[in-house]
């Protein structure tokens, strides 16, 4: 028997050992989940390069971040990742980035899987700006995961562009390379107080609830000073703990106060359950806007008690951003039309693109702007692109803040809000109803 | 003191500040990264080795320490511009200090019991934080990026870490080392084996145990003050996140359960093998299942860990392998 | 202070109590047999809720009428992982169980990660209400109150009536003797494992029927079972049932009159004064 064990042991005792041998040199440099550029779509797309500027091969241009393979925030991250490689798509199907002077750069992906964890994401940012050699990075989803990836990446003087990342205090510290895709927390349910204004003219009470995480808070913390500052009584501003199942108390403590709206919210599992026991209590409000869960499809999961529920989205397939629109406003459009954007996605991954692949995309394609724009990847001059850049894409108006503190926030890009209504034959869909100007249908009142 | 001149004392720290400066020589940051990472690990096994593996007590939110440490140096960093140096001490200090009081009461309880309460311990100061708004409340604090000019750039800033860090493994292995090899350590260790046999002896359990559990939170907490002046952020998720906790236990585990070398190996190891695992395209959806896997297999074959098991194996390694 | 409010949430953390013991009672009731902390409780509850989303997703069955299916899945898996993980080591010290119940949640979490994803998940299950003034009383609550109370009298009815639960018994209180009188305690241990592992499907099924959820709810969850079990006494599966009840309770009414935020942290606090005041949970022996 103790023969027995002692060969187990043993055996256990090389295969661990091995197996570290084995990591040692990977882990020093492991191997990334590269996507190499392939040669072959550059060749056939060269009939739209002019023959002279032809005989220069494409240079390489690594990009770097990190992707949610595992964790919380893995549903997201995959939808942001499938955008930015529908965007690489694009590029190798157009040869690449072309400068004036004929020089092509082929873009490539390198990416690790950060685990949803900050603790995480800084080595291995930098880790992808010295192993990887990345020229630009982006950020990985989520506020908390790019507020460490952006620390990182201003030490080392890298350019990166985030997208998933709409904490305002992150883009308050002065950062000189790091830009904003998002709008902002702080915008997030501001528009939902207009909304509310203006769908219930008599509404004079509203319950401000959210998660208690860094992102929900501050977006409460903007929502609730609006509201006050256009009338409205804010009857309940309370923050719930991250993890809470039960709301049945809450909400109960929330009807004692009478309001007439309620918005707040947090991410996905709390807000599912938020609007459900909303539903089975029928809490008589006529609005509720909450965060982040509504533009998921997994939320008609709750059936009728989805019915109603507005939620502010970065994009959804039918806005309304044109070459058109952005021409009435006097301002160039970029990029290809938001019709393409959600065909060729829903063709190759077959199911509908959420805000967050939008943003994947938006990251890639102001990028590519910037490279343009620049006439060069010289990180200064791309900074200068991305500086002097306000223009109108398929994910809505991209303008970045300039101020010296505030340098990179998004200041142009606006929310839309969407609700999950009934269609003709009963079926749960998605419509905008906020702003006017860019609604699919109107809203339904609870 | 007799440990000091025992060689293997010194070949271990040799060893490591040895293998700590490789990554400085060679100029490599991202390498200096990793082991920047590793070495926290190092010292968060370490030290909860201190009060598991040589008490028995198994603390399973020690890292509360590590939050509360991050939390008080980054609060006076911020705040009242403190150096980060003397920022770390306090932070330290502090954190001995409540696990002085703390463990004056918890430590009363055995077994299972002690365990559920570091878990509720670790719990109740992480909410406590999230509504704690001088702290930031559940947003957390900030550094304005300015702040780092003061240690002469961020990248410098990033690079004192590092020798921090350095310093601060090598001061945990050495406290590890001393308590093990002196009387105290022998104390404590027959107060693992039979609490109420080592009363008769004259040792005092309860006094012994509570020195022991106060130095075990000094380590992590300035571990969590460094790691935090180089993060640039703190949040209370992160700082307290029992996860954390437990993979300290996985590491002593895997190491061996109360030697000195045991957790510096096993925190290696660990980490290595998540880092192979994660990156491998084969493993790396799985990798929490393989890493699970493992983590029974040497549970139930090989408890005494790899260094344990080695020390048993062979009557030669005991001499130099503590 | 809103005397309406006050009614209607002790109703709701009444109703919710009863499914927080009966899902704390699988972890008390394998601490009191075999003396160890299943650190795979959570995991175990996140089956069971994602075994009745598979059945009446896919398969279009009713939610309650999964309830046989996830005893016998619940019972399966417990005793399987018991002669995994636990039968080695069953005798060592608490570190050495709690790392295997641990590596169990580890496998379970990750495997159940790449077959569900962390996205949320929730039901679509309604069986009315009914309205008084303010407050509602759910069917999905009705019902998952009776389902506990049923399977709690199940077991009592199980531990004390019948042959193999007394063994299971006469294994708590001294496994020796138990095994001198012929007991097969191997077999014994494997099934209470079972049956813990059941009772916490259960208790998924049920939350999955109220909440929405996600891979790893399960965890959170299991960290409220240990508040719970601490309360009514390790190992006393009657003081589990109450433990569910008074967090219920706790949580709910204090709601009303503090920030929800400080819930929690009042919550651990009551949590480290028992565990500290009265080690053996408020219904157990005072210590010495």
């Amino acid at each position: 028997m103790s023969r027995k064990i002692f060969t187990l042991c043993s055996l256990l005792t090389v295969l661990a050992i091995a197996l570290a041998a084995c990591a040692t040199p990977t882990t020093e440099a492991p191997k990334p989940t590269a996507v190499p550029p392939t040669s072959a779509p550059a060749a056939t797309a060269a009939p739209a390069v002019p023959a002279t500027a032809a005989p220069k091969p494409p240079k390489p241009l690594v990009l770097g971040f990190t992707a949610s393979q595992t964790g919380a925030q893995q549903v997201a991250s995959k939808k942001q990742i499938e955008g930015l490689q529908l965007w690489l798509d694009d590029v190798k199907k157009a040869g690449g980035i072309k400068l004036k002077d004929g020089t092509i750069y082929m873009p490539e992906m390198k990416f690790y899987d950060d685990e949803s964890k900050t603790d995480r994401v800084q080595a291995l940012y930098t880790k992808l700006i010295n192993d990887d050699k990345a020229d630009f990075l982006f950020s990985p989803y989520s506020s908390g995961l790019a507020k460490a990836a952006a620390v990182v990446s201003e030490q080392n003087g890298k350019v990166m562009i985030t997208a998933g990342a709409a904490d305002d205090a992150t883009m308050e510290q002065g950062f000189k390379n790091t830009f904003q895709l998002y709008t902002p927390a702080s915008r997030y349910l501001t528009g939902a107080v207009d909304a509310l204004q203006k769908f219930v003219p008599t509404a004079k009470k509203v319950a401000i609830v959210y998660e208690k995480d860094s992102f929900s808070t501050s977006v409460a913390a903007a929502a609730q000073p609006y509201a006050k500052s256009k009338g409205l009584e804010v009857v309940i501003y309370e923050g719930y703990d991250t993890g809470t199942t039960d709301f049945a108390p809450f909400i109960n403590k929330i009807v004692a106060a009478n309001p007439d709206a309620i918005i707040g919210g947090g991410h996905f599992a709390d807000g599912t359950t938020f609007s459900k026991q909303l539903f089975e209590k029928k809490v008589p409000v006529k609005f509720v806007s909450i965060l982040v869960a509504p533009p998921e499809p997994t939320f008609k999961d709750i059936g009728d008690a989805a019915v109603g529920i507005i939620g502010p989205s970065q994009w959804e397939p039918q806005v309304t951003y044109s070459a058109d629109a952005a021409k009435a406003a006097n301002m160039p459009y970029y990029g290809p039309s938001n019709k393409a954007f959600v065909d060729t996605y829903t063709a190759k991954y077959s199911s509908a693109p959420s805000y967050h692949s939008a943003g994947g995309y938006a990251q890639g394609l102001i990028f590519q702007k910037a490279i343009e724009d620049a006439d060069s990847i010289d990180p200064a001059k791309i900074v200068a692109a991305l500086d002097k850049m306000n223009l109108m894409t398929f994910y809505g108006v991209v303008k970045f803040s300039t101020d010296a503190k505030t340098h990179g926030k998004q200041e142009a890009h606006s929310m839309v809000y969407m609700q999950w209504q009934k269609d003709a034959s009963g079926k749960l869909v998605t419509q905008i109803v906020w702003p006017l100007a860019a609604k699919s249908a109107d809203a339904v009142l609870r | 003191m007799k440990t000091l001149k025992n060689i293997s004392f010194w070949l271990l720290l040799v060893v490591i500040a040895g293998v700590a400066v490789v990554p400085i020589v060679q100029g490599n940051v991202s390498m200096r990264e990793d082991a920047f990472f590793i070495l926290m690990l190092v010292i968060l096994a370490s030290s909860t080795n201190i009060i598991m593996g040589y008490t028995g007590y198994v603390s399973f939110g020690h890292i509360v320490y590590f939050g509360t440490g991050g939390y008080v140096a980054f609060y006076l960093m911020q705040t009242f511009q403190w150096h980060f140096v003397l920022a770390a001490l306090v932070g330290g200090v502090a954190a001995s200090l409540l696990a002085f009081l703390l463990g004056n009461a918890v430590l009363r309880l055995r077994g299972a019991y002690f365990a559920l309460s570091t878990i509720g311990i670790n719990e109740a100061v992480r909410a406590f934080v999230s509504n704690f708004e001088p702290l930031g409340g559940s947003i957390g604090m900030f550094f304005n990026f300015s702040m780092y000019d003061a240690y002469g750039g961020a990248k410098n800033a990033g690079q004192l870490a590092y020798y921090a860090m350095v310093v601060l493994a090598l001061m945990t292995i050495a406290a590890s080392f001393l308590i093990k090899k002196s009387k105290f350590g022998l104390g404590l260790m027959s107060i693992r084996e039979d609490q109420d046999a080592s009363m008769v002896l004259g040792i005092n359990p309860s006094r012994m145990k509570v020195i022991t559990y106060t130095i075990s939170a000094f380590f992590p907490a300035i571990a969590g003050a460094i790691f935090f002046f180089k993060n640039g952020l703190i949040e209370p998720g992160p700082a307290f996140e029992l996860h954390r906790s437990v993979e300290a236990l996985v590491m002593v585990m895997l190491g061996g359960f109360g030697t000195v070398t045991g957790p510096i190996v096993g925190a290696v190891v660990y980490e290595r093998l998540r880092g192979f695992l994660i990156t491998n395209e084969t493993f790396s959806n799985f990798h929490l299942v393989i890493a699970g896997a493992m983590l029974l297999l040497i549970v139930l074959f090989v408890p005494a860990g790899l260094v344990g098991w080695l020390r048993l194996r062979f009557a030669a390694v005991r001499r130099f392998l503590e | 202070m809103n005397i309406e409010a006050l009614i209607a949430s002790t109703f709701d953390g009444l109703m919710l109590g009863f499914v927080f013991g009966l899902m704390a009672m699988g972890l008390t009731l394998i601490f009191g047999v075999m003396k160890v902390i299943n650190l795979g409780h959570g995991p175990l509850i996140a089956i069971g809720m994602f075994a009745v989303l598979v059945m009446s997703q896919s398969l279009g069955i009713n939610p309650y009428l999964t309830l046989p299916v996830i005893i016998v899945i619940g019972l399966l898996t417990g005793i399987v992982m018991y002669f995994v993980a636990l039968h080695r080591v069953i005798n060592s010290p608490e570190l050495t169980t709690l790392l295997a119940t641990f590596s169990v949640n580890m496998m379970i979490t990750g495997l159940m990660t790449v077959i569900f994803s962390t996205s949320p998940r929730g039901l679509d299950v309604t069986l009315g209400s009914l309205q008084f003034g303010r407050v509602t009383i759910l069917g999905t609550r009705v019902a998952a109150v009776v389902i506990a109370v049923v399977v709690t009298i199940a077991l009592y009815f199980f531990l004390y009536r019948t042959r193999q639960g007394k063994s299971i018994r006469a294994v708590a209180n001294n496994r020796g003797a138990a095994e001198l009188m012929g007991i097969n305690s191997s077999w014994v241990l494997g099934l209470s494992f079972g049956i813990g592992a059941m009772l916490a499907m259960i208790s998924g099924m049920l939350l999955a029927t109220m909440f929405s959820f996600t891979v790893l709810t399960g965890n959170a969850l299991e960290t409220k079972s240990f508040v719970i079990v601490v309360l009514g006494g390790l190992g006393n599966p009657t003081g589990a049932l109450f433990g569910g009840i008074i967090i219920g309770l706790l949580e709910s009414i204090t709601t009303i009159f503090i920030p929800v935020s400080w819930v929690p942290v009042l919550e651990f606090v009551v949590f480290i004064m028992i565990l500290l005041v009265r080690p053996n949970g408020i219904f157990g022996a005072r210590s010495s």
